[in-house]
């Protein structure tokens, strides 16, 4: 009886959470079809950029997946000072906005940039970006963070009590890879494969700028550009439609792809590993040691140009600033309030359904999402009103592909090694949420959390098709500034923007690390 | 959760308090750069509100998109910043009604005969490029093409950039049916294409590029509000492809002496005097000698190339299909 009481609120709350998913997503794109002249007809063009589009997105995956295997292992195997400042230093490349990165990323593989300058030392070709390497490498760049994170939750979620029966069974570190790594990665890597799939299938500016050309064209030019020129929301509509179904697609195919694992419980101790020898040592510290320097370059770089206005910025960017942070935690409330529903429903249900749906809003065009609630709010307020909210909600909705990735995998292993205890126990509804569900997922919805609130710190979003002349967010404001030639500023805006976003990813990430990593 | 709604609510409340005034409000849609602190609007706001005793409210957005959607229920009075390039569909949507006011002193470089729509500035597209880095600057744009392929230029994507778009025109207005040749040898030199002009100009002015796609006008700021004098653009023989900064009145406008007196005062010479150094671009209807001083000795291009909006909307797809083709190879 108890049990049945648990699940019907589990299953209430986590509908009505996947409904507003739905109505963001598909909603706002059947209002924009509706309000179309006609149906879309797709050209030679279109089929290019949904070609291009899936090839980028595979490739940036999984590379970005290949590359952060070795480091997050190398992080979940040492410990020393500075990791945790480097961990969430390591998480600011996922939350930059495009255009900070672009310029970030340029700074250093550009044609004038460091590396082109110390190759010209020694009367070596500077080397180019440009081309669909350079698409790739920006998405590694944004995406290789994220990866390592989501794959490092997985290593921590090993209970250290599996090490220290490998390590008295004499387990060197190939045995250990096949029968606990190996199994973890299984679990992880296929979410995490399909969270960065998802992002850069609907990126935009960053394969525009970095790829050199219309080669380096996706699905969501096509959009932009059928929205923006031909005013053909059918054609718009019917390219969302298509962005969203190769998002579906590949989330299905993911998920079959993930088989859970089985680690058991442990104690909560911390990992100590015993397998340990030179070459690995070598390893873990290169696999650091590039890892860093590949992202804090280019962060450097920004931090750098930013600078020297940064003290002497308009006060209109500081107030900006606040209206951001505001947006920033208003939308982190909101993620929370939706993904934990869909995560408890979607580890209740046996269908893998609702953990997909709640990945589907990454693959939903933003563009579509802004024009569709637009045109479902218009004939009722000023939009302008709701500019802040919406921004925020929209957000919520956009980070909901994270933090669920974070969230199920924990919230199944908890229910899976304490579910029976607490059944027995009569402990549901909130009793369970207190006592069991939130001192568990402590460490994982921190970090989710954080990621939302960065997220939409950084996000431009759906704010531009709201605001007015006074309630720009900082985002919009750094292009403002870039618009009125001011670029100096716009790269002290920049920086604002980094250190908020990192501030606010590091209080959320923080919070839920107190305890558990040292 | 009722401080998050309640903080929702606030939110939402603080945008509507800036409405309760009693007086009437001319509502003026603008592209979002304008109504910036750092754009033309707030002058503009200032100096219309001394003299209508009304309120001027700037709304921003992608002003023509937004126009469609709201279709005959939009709240607009007046629409600011539009351009030549869409005024065919602005047009055919039947919102806009005639400007009925006389345009005959314009100091614009062509003729203006248009009913419906007033400029109040105009441009050039233009490649600009640092003057101590590029000496022998190219005078014309088959100079330009005939330049060494590594002279990197960075341009905007002409399907979601209006700069982009006036390129694609300009190359068809100089090149006519040959304008795929002239795409295949300009397009070695193309380090890439961006979405909008920030990040194209961001790059040349970080040093990435060598030239940038933007306007005769760009080296105003540098000139007036940085006293940089090294951006300079380059002048074609060919003539450069003029860009026009419009502003329309809305035919069902609740507000239409208002939005009369607001047509009116963008041609009066407080506002036209402000839009150089605002705008960064040459005003629509002021007299040379009255120019900033920055403004007054640029170099301006001795043709001025130009499609009308039928010609400019029926080049549009072939001309983009055409740059495909060239970008492509």
């Amino acid at each position: 009886m108890a049990r049945r009481r648990v699940q019907i609120n589990r299953t209430i709350l986590g509908a009505v959470a996947l409904g507003v998913v739905v109505c963001l997503t598909l909603g706002t794109l059947i209002a924009v079809a509706m309000r179309a002249e006609g149906a879309g007809r797709l050209g030679p063009a279109d089929w290019a950029a949904i070609r291009f589009t899936l090839w980028q997105a595979a490739a940036s995956a999984t590379l970005s997946i290949l590359l952060a295997i070795p480091v997050a292992r190398a992080l979940a195997r040492r410990s020393f000072p500075g990791r945790s400042v480097l961990i969430t230093l390591l998480g600011a490349p996922f939350i930059l906005p495009v255009i900070v990165a672009i310029l970030g990323l340029i700074a250093v593989f550009g044609r004038t940039g460091l590396i082109s300058q110390a190759l010209g030392v020694f009367g070596i070709e500077p080397i180019s970006v440009y081309g669909y390497h350079g698409v790739i490498l920006a998405h590694v760049f944004f995406n290789l963070p994220l990866a390592t994170r989501l794959i490092l939750q997985g290593w921590l979620a090993i209970p250290s009590e599996r090490f220290r029966l490998a390590a008295s069974l004499g387990m060197g570190p190939s045995d250990i890879a096949r029968t606990l790594e190996r199994p973890m990665l299984r679990e992880v890597v296929p979410g995490a494969f399909l969270v960065i799939f998802l992002i850069c299938l609907t990126s935009f500016a960053v394969a525009l700028a970095l790829g050199g050309g219309p080669k380096a064209t996706t699905v969501e030019l096509a959009i932009y550009e059928a929205f923006r020129f031909d005013f053909d929301l059918g054609r718009a509509a019917l390219l969302a439609l298509v962005q969203f179904t190769l998002g579906a697609t590949a989330a299905l195919l993911a998920l079959r792809v993930a088989i859970p694992g089985d680690m058991g419980t442990g104690l909560d101790r911390a990992v100590t590993r015993w397998d340990d020898t030179r070459l690995l040592r070598v390893q873990d510290v290169t696999a650091i040691l590039l890892a860093s320097l590949f992202l804090i370059l280019p962060l450097t770089m920004v931090v750098l140009d930013g600078l020297p206005r940064l003290l002497t910025l308009p006060a209109e960017v500081f107030s900006a600033a606040a209206r951001s942070v505001m947006v920033a935690l208003l939308s982190a409330a909101v993620t929370l309030m939706l993904s934990l529903p869909i995560a408890a429903f979607a580890v209740r249900s046996t269908s893998r359904l609702v953990e997909g749906i709640g990945y589907l809003t990454i693959a939903a065009s933003p563009l579509v999402i802004g024009t569709g609630l637009f045109i479902i709010v218009f004939p009722f307020v000023k939009p302008s009103d709701l500019a802040l909210p919406i921004t925020a909600v929209v957000n919520a909705a956009m980070s909901l592909p994270f933090t669920l990735r974070a969230l199920v995998p924990a919230l199944t292993a908890i229910e899976r090694d304490y579910g029976k205890l607490a059944d027995g126990l009569g402990m549901t509804g909130m009793a369970r949420l207190r006592h069991l569900w939130l001192p568990r997922l402590r460490r994982p919805m921190g970090f989710a959390l954080g990621l939302a609130a960065a997220l939409s710190m950084g996000d431009l979003g759906v704010i531009a098709m709201f605001a007015d002349g006074s309630n720009a967010t900082l985002p919009l404001q750094l292009y403002r500034l870039m618009t009125a030639y001011r670029m100096e500023d716009a790269a002290a805006a920049a920086l604002l923007l980094l250190a908020l976003s990192l501030a606010l990813f590091w209080v959320f990430d923080k919070g839920g690390r107190v305890d558990a990593d040292r | 959760m009722k401080t998050a709604l309640s903080f929702v609510a606030g939110l939402a409340l603080t945008t509507t308090a800036a409405l309760a005034a009693d007086k009437p409000v001319l509502q003026v849609y603008a592209p979002d750069y304008f109504a910036s602190e750092w754009g033309p609007g707030p002058s503009i706001e200032a100096g219309f509100e001394a003299q209508c005793g009304c309120d001027l409210e700037f709304v921003t957005g992608d002003v023509m998109p937004r126009l469609m959607l709201e279709g005959e229920r939009t709240e607009a009075d007046v629409v600011i910043g539009l351009n030549t390039d869409v005024t065919a569909r602005a047009r055919a949507s039947g919102l806009f009604a005639p400007h009925g006011l006389d345009v005959s002193g314009l100091t614009l470089p062509v003729d203006w005969t248009d009913d419906t729509f007033v400029p109040f500035d105009y441009s050039y597209t233009a490649f600009i490029y640092d003057n101590t880095k590029i000496t022998d600057a190219p005078t014309s744009f088959d100079a330009l093409l005939a330049m060494p392929d590594d002279t990197k230029i960075v341009i905007q994507d002409p399907r979601s950039s209006i700069s982009g778009l006036a390129l694609l025109l300009w190359v068809k207005s100089i090149y006519g049916d040959k304008a795929d040749e002239a795409w295949a040898k300009l397009y070695p030199k193309i380090l890439t294409v961006t979405k909008g002009w920030s990040e194209a100009y961001g790059m040349f002015t970080d040093g990435e590029a060598d030239m940038v796609l933007s306007y005769v006008t760009s080296p105003a700021y540098h000139i007036i509000a940085e006293e940089d004098l090294t951006k300079s653009a380059a002048i074609f023989d060919e003539g450069h492809y003029l860009y026009v900064d419009l502003v329309g009145k809305i035919a069902n406008t609740d507000q239409p002496e208002l939005a009369d007196a607001f047509m009116a005062y963008v041609l009066s010479e407080e506002f036209q005097s402000g839009i150089a150094t605002s705008n960064w671009s040459f005003p629509s209807k002021l007299a040379a000698e009255k120019l900033p001083e920055g403004f007054a000795n640029l170099p301006v291009p001795a043709k001025a190339l130009v499609f009308s909006e039928e010609e400019a909307e029926a080049i549009r797809k072939p001309a983009l299909d055409e740059w495909l083709a060239a970008a492509s190879k």
